[in-house]
């Protein structure tokens, strides 16, 4: 699939990130729905990588890869995995609960991006503690809200 | 409904970590974009996707309209005893989709 950049869309796009009555997540919405998954328990920085090239053209596909540093195994393992925005329409992208037969501690997909936001991942280990990384991301053409033409 | 595709090994050595990609063809249409009547198109996506090996889960996975149309996943089974690989996808308007495959550890 390709996407030629027109004028239109540019100007479209601006239009909508104008338009203020679209109640898109905001970092408030975010950790609201942060706290909604985790309890509102302390998050504490680490173990975490989120991969997310860090300048994206296209918001429609935008690779990423989330990985925590666990073997899987007895208290160091990952029960389960979510990844949050800032921007997009709605705070979740995703979350996942591992079982017994998870190799890693890892997953990679393919997201979509509505504006320039931060991005969260946050990981939830077996003895309850929270393991969060963060990464800001710059995206030219927005997903998620932009119309058909 | 179209098949999904999934590319893991067929047969590993026990204790192994092996790497399963899938990826299914779906629109995923978030439900905020407005068509070309200017009226919103509703919602339309992949909600879950369940694996399992051998009997035991790998993972259970909640989409959302933040992932991509033609939604693709890599990720990572550990492997004791052989078994079935099998994954689940369901959705929006009755979509479900399944995928099953035998795999040998030895």
């Amino acid at each position: 699939m390709t996407i030629a950049i027109t004028r239109r869309m540019l100007i479209g796009g601006l239009a909508v990130s104008l338009v203020p009555v679209r109640a898109n997540a905001t970092p408030e919405t975010m950790q609201a729905a942060i706290a909604d998954a985790t309890g509102g328990r302390a998050l504490r920085e680490g173990k975490v990588t989120l991969d997310i090239q860090p300048l994206i053209d296209n918001g429609n596909t935008v690779p990423m890869r989330v990985r925590v540093d666990s073997t899987m195994t007895g208290v160091d393992r990952v029960k389960a995995l979510h990844v949050f925005n800032e921007k997009n329409p709605q705070p979740h992208v995703l979350s996942v609960r591992f079982g017994p037969r998870a190799g890693r501690a890892e997953i990679a997909t393919r997201i979509k991006l509505a504006d320039t936001q931060k991005v969260i991942a946050v990981a939830e280990m077996e003895d309850g503690t929270l393991w969060t990384a963060a990464i800001d991301v710059i995206v030219t053409i927005a997903a998620c809200i932009e119309g058909l033409e | 409904m179209a098949a999904p595709l999934v590319s893991a090994p067929k047969r590993v050595r026990r204790g192994d970590v092996f790497e399963v990609k899938t990826l299914i063809s779906h629109p995923m249409e978030t439900g905020f974009r407005p068509g070309t009547n200017g009226t919103i198109i509703p919602r339309d996506i992949v909600q879950k996707m369940r694996c399992r090996f051998a009997g035991e889960a790998v993972f259970d996975l909640e989409l959302s309209p933040a992932i991509s149309a033609n939604p693709y996943f890599i990720f990572y089974v550990r492997a004791e005893t052989g078994g079935a690989l099998e994954i689940e996808w369901t959705g929006d308007n009755g979509f479900s989709a399944s995928y099953s495959a035998l795999i040998l550890v030895e």
